[in-house]
């Protein structure tokens, strides 16, 4: 693996990285509580991403398990947060 | 040929990252919650998609593609369940809209069309 290679796959981790703050800034703001759940959403996704290029820059197969598993957690996370908000708001 | 596969992975991975940090651009400046939910449920499966190929091209195993193909399909089934399923909690609980979203009556439907 050559220092160019190494170098990009930095970069790409911290454009993801900025990409998961932007993703922070609308959870914190987001007016409503849907806003949040979708900020969230993305942000597991992202998170997601994240540890694949992990994997790469590691030389870690086992991170792609780990990537595989947050993006299911997210996906229930969300569909339960959904039916929250739902019968929150009445029955 | 082992040069010719860096370049394809890295590629990929730029693509994909620079597809989900459009992705948070647009989820931080869309004035609604449909529009927002629209950016935020495409964009970070592909780019995501775009990382599992690169991942897979640079280590080449076949568990890893068949696992990496695996994801991929997970994430092109949950991402619209997901936010079929928000966008129907927030139409429910009377979210507010932007001033530019409408909401048709007839459902697309319209008597006549």
């Amino acid at each position: 693996m050559t220092a160019f290679y190494l170098i990009n796959l930095s970069v790409i981790m911290g454009v993801l990285a900025l990409a998961m703050t932007l993703a922070f800034v609308r959870f914190a703001l987001g007016p409503t509580l849907a806003d949040r759940v979708v900020a969230l959403d993305m942000m597991t996704i992202i998170g997601a991403g994240l540890l694949v290029v992990a994997g790469v820059v590691f030389g870690g197969p086992a991170f792609l398990d780990i990537a595989l598993m947050l993006a299911l957690i997210g996906f229930v996370s969300t569909a339960v947060f959904a039916r929250y908000i739902e019968r929150r708001h009445g029955p | 040929m082992i040069v010719a596969r860096q370049v394809l992975v890295l590629g990929l991975a730029w693509a994909g990252a620079l597809l989900t940090l459009v992705a948070a651009i647009g989820l931080l400046r869309m004035p609604d919650l449909l529009s927002r939910l629209q950016v935020s449920s495409k964009a970070p499966s592909v780019g995501v998609s775009s990382l599992l190929l690169a991942l897979a091209l640079h280590f080449g195993d076949a568990g890893l593609w068949l696992r990496s193909a695996g994801m991929v399909g997970l994430l092109f089934l949950t991402a619209p369940i997901a936010a079929h399923l928000i966008a129907r909690a927030g139409f429910v609980t009377g979210t507010p809209l932007a001033k530019e979203t409408a909401i048709d009556p007839a459902g697309g439907q319209a008597p006549g069309s």
